[in-house]
């Protein structure tokens, strides 16, 4: 089991390599930050001695390989924007993207396996169907548009919640969290539902589907024809047995939700990695796009290994197997 | 994620859904105020970008300032004048303390002076004429320039005074270069302002509060205890956040929310004529444009071209259609409120495509011809809309444009010195000392072989006269004699189609009801004008 993770963690160097090379390379179209740090007055020696200082002029496959050196002791360099320590600045952007990742994540599995649970059971009762077509909404509307609409409505037009922004929040350590404030927890509503909304409506989908294949397979045949009431039959049969793929998929949509926390971060203004990435390509700002990519990177890594390792919590055939294998 | 899009469907929705006025809770005397960019520095040296200096301009004060009318007015020095063509003298405001309590003496601004000319600072190009400043006496210093400087209060008004021992005190002698890491002048302030930094957390929130001991409190109150800026960088979210009451000003207000922001109620939109000109340059110096399929010839070196073109593009059109209104047909380089602005030669040449096909045609080109324009997307105010009509106009002349629109990271590197990599382009210019000077010496002086002069004539326009005209205005110390040859100056420029202007933006700002503003042509938000009722 060790080894597997060591080997997973080497692999993850191997992803993140690649994702820096491959920013690295795409960096040559973004244009050039020297105009964004420099006023109109500024004179064109001192824009070249800038260019040069900072290692613009060199083709991309030296700046990649100084970027790792770099990175490889810890140090991402500095922001061309902030003048601060790329690390520093994304550790202290962190906690909002995390948290609003896991509040989406937590929202759209909460709401999304009862959905997918009660549609599946009751495939043609008109609230299924409805469901049904709300979720389209979810999956077919663009996230900004969702988030500009639930502004509209709810900051605009009610103005129960804020418009933007991430309300107070508390230090705890290096750690920034929003959900002990009552502002703080108000303004994670918004975004954390527009973020949620297509995750839910996929877990939704897909333990409906599961939930449905289920259903036909023998043993459930057999566990009704033994007279076992519905609610065994559904819950501890069926349930159980739809949510190894319900897991992985859940799993891995968490590394999206992260990425896809860009777009709603911009709409609502939430100080996290996404807004800073954002902020970051505006000004050309190589540092901060480069060290937000490969962390990305690192996080999808991370994810599917802990996805991988909860296989063998859930799924008891994955662990036998092993042990045979391990007395053979 | 594209941005228009975003706005298109904000307007849509807005469009559909009348909006309900809300009750504005404003708490006692804080005002907040949303904007798209972010005071990246609280170091006045560090950035000659307007929206920097124009943020900590609340903290830190000049020698001299701007007033609403954007005339100089006294702030620490109390007057000033030429003792001798190559001197301007300043007398020094008494009594004035810093936000730590020192109180402010000659030896700061000499100190100052210094640090905005020390590598790290971006002032030092604009004040590359001072040769040295002098300590007169405990309330006066010199400023000895190398030859006559009569704009040079003009950009003083941009040079912070900072405290000495403040700045030895946490060692922050110079403002850091852009390569290195921040200095503790980066995200602390010690100014005289009217406004104390309280709270600053980079590219997200900005509080300040009122400065007691403010020297200018006794002709000019303030009104508001504390203040808070938020960046918002989604337009459409911006709106809201005005509209929700969640913000009590904001400003860049797109122009397709205009109209949508001031039929609600609760909120009310300032405008006032900003000081950038747009327009249009075309490369004049090339033997063969580079974008372009005339071979072995430049059409643009034909005045008769430039001028077709400048004939062919309907500016009325651009302004009602694209601007919605909110801009200011040109015909000169330099709007009203810029020094040497003349309202009389200010007459634009009539739209006229069949005068422009003739031109054309005279020319040798019956058919019209081929070239690229380059385009900013995220510059300007609707800059990309704006290049697609041009396109347009110009096809109905028979020239076909292929427009290059870009990121500003990207135009501006394709465009600027030294590649000047470009044969048509569409710029906006904003003369920083508020001069005519500051436009001709960038953008119609011949350029010079160390991108001194002319560093920022994309297009190499070149004109010997025209040089000498400016290099005497460059030294006049008679300003009305002066603003004689500024006008003689911009009507070369003009019928000489050196340029194509099209317009001057508005500035819009949209607040709450209950606020009082005073909106500049600068773009130049000032908080001590700000009352909240």
């Amino acid at each position: 089991m060790l080894a597997f993770i060591i080997q997973r963690l080497l692999q993850s160097v191997l992803v993140m390599l690649t994702v820096a090379l491959i920013a690295f390379a795409l960096f040559n179209y973004i244009g050039d930050p020297i105009n964004n740090m420099v006023g109109q007055d500024t004179t064109q020696a001192d824009r070249e001695r800038l260019r040069q200082e900072l290692g613009l002029n060199a083709p991309f496959v030296v700046q990649f390989a100084r970027f790792v050196g770099r990175a490889a002791r810890g140090n991402f360099g500095l922001s061309y924007q902030q003048a601060r320590p790329v690390g520093q600045i994304i550790l202290e952007k962190m906690p909002a993207t995390l948290e609003l990742s896991l509040g989406a994540a937590v929202l759209a599995s909460a709401l999304g396996v009862p959905m997918g649970i009660y549609t599946g059971l009751h495939r043609h009762s008109w609230v299924s169907q409805g469901m049904l077509a709300v979720s389209l909404i979810g999956v077919s509307l663009p996230t900004f548009l969702i988030g500009t609409l639930l502004i509209l409505v709810f900051a605009v037009l009610l103005g129960w919640l804020p418009s933007f922004g991430r309300g107070t929040v508390v230090h705890i350590g290096w750690w920034t969290t929003g959900l002990l404030t009552v502002e703080g927890l108000r303004a994670i509503i918004l975004p954390a539902i527009t973020l949620a909304l297509f995750q839910m409506t996929l877990i939704m989908r897909l333990v409906r589907a599961e939930i449905i294949e289920v259903l036909r397979a023998d043993y459930i045949k057999f566990a009704r024809a033994r007279g076992l009431t519905s609610r065994a039959v559904n819950f501890g049969h069926a349930l159980k047995n739809t949510l190894v793929p319900v897991i992985t998929i859940t799993g891995l949509q968490l590394g999206s939700i992260i990425a896809f926390a860009v777009i709603t971060e911009t709409v609502f203004q939430w100080p996290g990695m996404g807004l800073m990435f954002i902020q970051a390509v505006t000004f050309a700002d190589i540092p901060v796009m480069a060290a937000y990519l490969v962390i990305v990177g690192f996080f999808f890594v991370i994810i599917n290994l802990v996805v991988d390792l909860l296989y063998y919590v859930v799924d008891p055939r994955l662990r036998v197997e092993r042990e045979v294998a391990a007395i053979g | 994620m594209n941005k228009r899009v975003r706005r298109r469907y904000l307007c849509a929705l807005f469009a559909m859904i009348v909006l309900a006025a809300l009750a504005a809770t404003v708490e006692a005397k804080t005002f907040r105020w949303a904007n798209d960019g972010d005071p990246t520095t609280m170091d006045p040296h560090a950035r000659s970008d307007l929206f920097v200096q124009s943020f900590d301009a609340n903290m830190y004060e000049p020698l001299v300032r701007r007033d609403r009318n954007l005339k100089l007015e006294p702030a620490l020095a109390t007057e000033w004048a030429n003792v001798n063509p190559t001197t301007w003298r300043f007398k020094l405001r008494h009594g004035v303390p810093f936000h730590d309590g020192t109180p402010l003496t000659v030896e700061d601004v000499l100190f100052s002076f210094k640090r905005a000319v020390a590598p790290g600072s971006d002032l030092a190009a604009q004040l590359s004429a001072v040769k040295e400043v002098k300590k007169i006496g405990d309330d006066e210093v010199d400023f000895i320039t190398d030859g006559p400087a009569p704009i040079l209060p003009n950009y003083l008004a941009s040079v912070a005074i900072m405290s000495k021992a403040w700045c030895e005190a946490h060692n922050t002698l110079s403002a850091a270069t852009l390569k290195d890491e921040e200095s503790y002048a980066t995200r602390n302030a010690n100014g005289t302002g009217p406004f104390m930094l309280k709270d600053r957390q980079p590219m997200v929130r900005t509080a300040l509060i009122k400065n007691p001991n403010w020297w200018g409190l006794k002709d000019q109150p303030i009104d508001i205890d504390e203040v808070v800026f938020t960046r918002i960088e989604s337009s459409a979210t911006r709106v809201a956040a005005l509209l929700s009451g969640d913000i009590d000003m904001i400003y860049n207000v797109p122009p397709q929310d205009i109209e949508h922001v001031e039929k609600n109620p609760g909120v009310k939109v300032w405008q006032t004529p900003e000081l950038r000109t747009m327009f249009l340059g075309m490369d004049q110096s090339r033997e063969e444009l580079l974008e372009s399929n005339v071979k072995g010839k430049n059409p643009f070196k034909d005045k008769r071209v430039r001028q077709a073109f400048y004939q062919a593009i309907d500016e009325e059109s651009i302004k009602t259609k694209v601007m919605r209104g909110f801009a200011r047909p040109t015909a000169l380089m330099v709007g009203p409120g810029v020094n040497g602005y003349d309202s009389s030669i200010d007459k634009r040449f009539l739209h006229d495509p069949v005068a422009a096909k003739k031109l054309l045609a005279e020319a040798g080109y019956p058919d019209g011809f081929q070239v690229g324009l380059d385009c900013p997307n995220d510059r300007y105010v609707n800059d990309e809309a704006i290049c697609q009509a041009v396109v347009a106009m110009l096809a109905k002349i028979g020239v076909k444009v292929n427009l290059l629109a870009q990121t500003k990271a990207k135009y501006f590197t394709k465009i600027n010195a030294p590649g000047y990599q470009t044969s048509f382009y569409m710029l906006g210019w904003t003369p920083g000392p508020l001069d005519t000077l500051h436009m001709l010496s960038n953008l119609a002086q011949t350029r010079s072989a160390d991108f001194r002069e002319g560093a920022w004539n994309e297009g190499g326009y070149a004109n010997p006269a025209l040089d000498e005209l400016i290099k005497k205005i460059s030294v006049e110390l008679d300003s009305e004699a002066r603003n004689g040859l500024i006008s003689q100056a911009l009507a070369i420029v003009r019928d000489d189609f050196a340029y194509i202007p099209l317009h001057q933006q508005i500035v819009v700002w949209a607040s709450r009801a209950n606020v009082e503003l005073a909106p500049l042509g600068t773009n130049d938000f000032q908080l001590r004008y700000v009352k909240l009722k």
